[in-house]
């Protein structure tokens, strides 16, 4: 059963019309009389609190209706119509996607206006926030797009504006090229998308292809076709989700304006591929061995991108690897068919990673754009409100108990534990205690011990309140968002999954309470000893150490990027020099000029009848009309 | 006896195109283009008279009332190329040549 709802459409369509708007009056004004910053902060974010204020709407309204009409729907207008493919501008709230809009334009507003105090003074003011606005308009429409295919303008639309604000320095080379890895190699992902959704048109598509027709046939995919089906989406999602082969675009993507890695790692881009595939969870569910190859990728990512994150020296670059690590911890938990975990610890994520970058902002922004870790330190007691507001993001993102990824992360090595999965569940709590020794490792090493670079100590404050109040608020986010999902065990109901459970198709196997306990008590102790190690090494103040041996290789994460470099670029490189200097020159271009020299030649010839004068002209006529003359008459006799 | 006036209007027409072909002057390239509607006027009332209907006539009126208008536009053309050039030889006038 479902509902229509007109109003749907409007969410997306906000930012994106702030989005024209900024970007219009930018281009006309900019090179003579700028405009001023308030008035283009308030036009940005205008379009995504009014977004957030639909989004509670939806979910009021969702939330009124009885559990299994929870759906509302609304048709814009039939895009196109070719053959069996009708594709409507359909938009689709469930309780799935109504949680992603809530915190996706939650966490982008107070993005936008934390923004608005980063980016002053900045010269291309108003073209940061056309872009920053249509990279919302574009998640809400990935998120609230009633069909693969409206999924894909959405999911298109975050690759374009990553594209955008990564490079968005771009004088400087570097963050040129950045922009460009992160765009190419999502451009792999949604090759692998676009085959994943031709497929499942070829085989299911007939009988409409959104998601709740799909749904509806999804029992009619063979085991062959589904399973290559739910592989090629799942490409996709490692292209846009940042998971291994594809996710070392996520780590350059630093080299954007800071809010842009908030925006990039929290509310919009990298969580979409999670999302799909709980979206795709009809499909998913149905095959287990593709959700394990999803699980597995998912958790070796997270081990891989832990072991990277330990070694880093830039803030950026630390959370840029623990959030390749958390969406690891996503996909194992999608992979294992706990959706609804997988979507909790998404919803968490972005708000203690939003605050975490945001923080990481804040110390940027105070110490002049320095970003290596081993030239700050003791910074607690001059940025207090960003110290106190990161480490309970820290605490968050380490697991520590009450605070909220404590649950959304316990929730998932349960699930692996309890499916059976006891390969990924023993990884994923190895990883947890990483997590927190890294986390911890920068949280020590920032804020505590001695200033190492006494100059900048001297110049560093506490940013204005337009920055520091965004950060207040995803605090309070990120130490309670927990609470929403608490499980029996401590006396709560599970709040978020049961309100997914309409969208997702999975089931809870029944274990018994200690388990539950024992798991909860392993990773617990496994975060407190990562804790611990931090503490011990760094607390006090330490040196920048000189990799050596494994060290070495993870601070050069692996060499995967030079491997890359010389496998896949070089050669590609290579196959284009040898096409432009033999392939193009012979066999292309040979054409093309044989052409051209050829009605030059004939031109030549055919000149010498155009004498100029007009009696010829008449002879021509003469002899023309003759010769038709002529002709008729034969023709007739 | 329509042969004769079908001849003659042959003749005429051929002078005028002749004239077209061979004379440079522009006053004599018009006065045969002239020539040649009247030899195509000549036999439009010669067939008018055979089939005897009143078309041919009207369409002799008609070609004169053309070449009237025509000869006042060409004579403005000739004056402005003779202000161009200051003279009046078509051999002059071959811009277009390739």
């Amino acid at each position: 059963m479902e509902h229509t709802a007109t109003y749907l459409g409007l969410i997306p369509l906000f930012p994106l019309i702030g989005a024209l708007v900024i970007g219009l009056l930018h281009m006309l004004t900019c090179r003579k009389n700028p405009l001023s910053e308030m008035l283009y902060g308030a036009l940005a974010c205008i379009g995504p609190v009014l977004s957030f204020f639909l989004a509670l709407v939806v979910f009021y309204h969702l939330k009124g209706l009885p559990a299994d009409e929870r759906m509302l729907t609304h048709n814009a207008y039939i895009w196109f119509a070719v053959g069996d493919l009708h594709v409507n501008m359909g938009f689709l709230a469930d309780p799935l996607s109504s949680l992603m809009l809530l915190f996706v334009t939650f966490i982008g507003s107070l993005i936008h206006i934390y923004s608005i105090g980063y980016m002053a003074k900045d010269k291309n003011f108003g073209k940061f926030f056309a872009y920053m606005n249509l990279f919302l308009g574009s998640m809400l429409i990935l998120v609230l797009g009633g069909g693969p295919v409206v999924m894909f303008v959405g999911w298109e639309g975050v690759g374009l504006c990553s594209y955008l604000l990564i490079s968005y320095y771009s004088e400087d080379t570097d963050n040129v090229l950045a922009g460009n890895k992160a765009f190419i190699v999502n451009r792999i992902g949604d090759l692998g998308f676009v085959l994943g959704m031709s497929v499942l048109f070829w085989a299911i598509g007939a009988g409409g292809f959104d998601y709740l027709s799909l749904k509806a046939n999804a029992h009619s995919l063979t085991p062959a076709i589904g399973v290559a089906v739910c592989l090629l989406l799942f490409v996709g999602a490692c292209g846009k989700s940042a998971q291994i082969p594809l996710y070392v675009w996520l780590p350059d993507a630093m080299a954007g304006p800071t809010p842009v890695s908030a925006l990039i790692h929290a509310a919009t881009m990298v969580t979409a591929g999670v999302y799909m595939v709980a979206r795709f969870s009809f499909i998913y569910a149905h095959f287990p061995s593709a959700g394990m190859v999803v699980a597995w990728v998912g958790i070796l990512t997270a081990l891989l991108a832990a072991i990277f994150g330990m070694f880093q020296k830039d803030i950026k670059k630390i959370l840029a690897y623990s959030t390749v690590s958390q969406l690891g911890y996503m996909f194992a938990a999608v992979g294992v068919t706990a959706y609804s975990a997988g979507i909790f610890h998404v919803f968490t994520h972005a708000f203690f990673k939003a605050l975490l970058f945001l923080g990481a902002g804040s110390v940027i922004y105070a110490l002049h754009h320095q970003q290596d870790i081993w030239k700050m330190g003791g910074l607690k007691d001059k940025m207090p409100r960003t110290y106190w507001t990161m480490l309970i993001g820290a605490l968050a993102l380490s697991g520590v108990p009450p605070f909220s990824g404590f649950f959304s992360k316990d929730e998932i090595l349960f699930s692996a534990l309890a499916n059976g999965h006891t390969g990924i569940w023993f990884i994923g709590v190895l990883v947890a205690g990483m997590t927190a020794y890294y986390t911890f490792r920068m949280i020590f090493l920032v804020f505590h011990g001695k200033p190492r670079d006494q100059q900048a100590f001297d110049h560093a404050h506490e940013p204005p309140a337009v920055m520091t109040i965004p950060l207040v608020i995803l605090a309070v986010g990120a130490a309670f968002a927990g609470v929403l999902n608490l499980p029996a065990i401590f006396g709560g109901s599970l709040n978020v999954s049961h309100w997914l459970a309409p969208s997702v198709v999975e089931h809870h196997p029944h274990v018994s309470v200690w388990l539950e306990l024992l798991a909860m008590l392993a990773s617990i102790g496994v975060v407190a000893v990562g804790i611990y190690i931090a503490f011990k090494k760094f607390a006090e103040g330490a040196e920048e150490p000189v990799f050596t041996g494994f060290a070495k290789v993870g601070y050069n994460k692996f060499y995967v990027d030079e491997i890359y470099n010389a496998l896949f670029v070089q050669t590609y490189k290579g196959f284009g020099s040898v096409i432009s200097r033999f392939l193009e020159p012979n066999v292309t271009d040979s054409h093309v000029r044989f052409t051209s020299w050829l009605y030059q030649k004939a031109g030549n010839a055919f000149k010498a009848l155009q004498v100029g004068y007009v009696r010829i002209y008449a002879i021509y006529m003469v002899i023309g009309l003759s010769l038709m003359s002529l002709f008729l008459s034969q023709s007739i006799n | 006896m329509i042969q004769n006036y079908l001849i003659l209007s042959v003749i005429l027409f051929s002078l005028g195109i002749l004239g077209v072909i061979s004379r440079r002057n522009v006053f004599t390239v018009f006065m045969s283009i002239e020539l040649m509607l009247n030899a195509a006027n000549l036999s439009f009332i010669a067939f008018s008279r055979l089939h005897e209907s009143m078309d041919g006539q009207v369409l002799a009126l008609l070609v004169m009332a053309v070449a009237a208008a025509e000869a006042a536009l060409a004579l403005a053309v000739v004056i402005l190329l003779h202000k161009h050039k200051g003279k009046l030889d078509t051999n002059v006038f071959s811009l277009l040549k390739g």
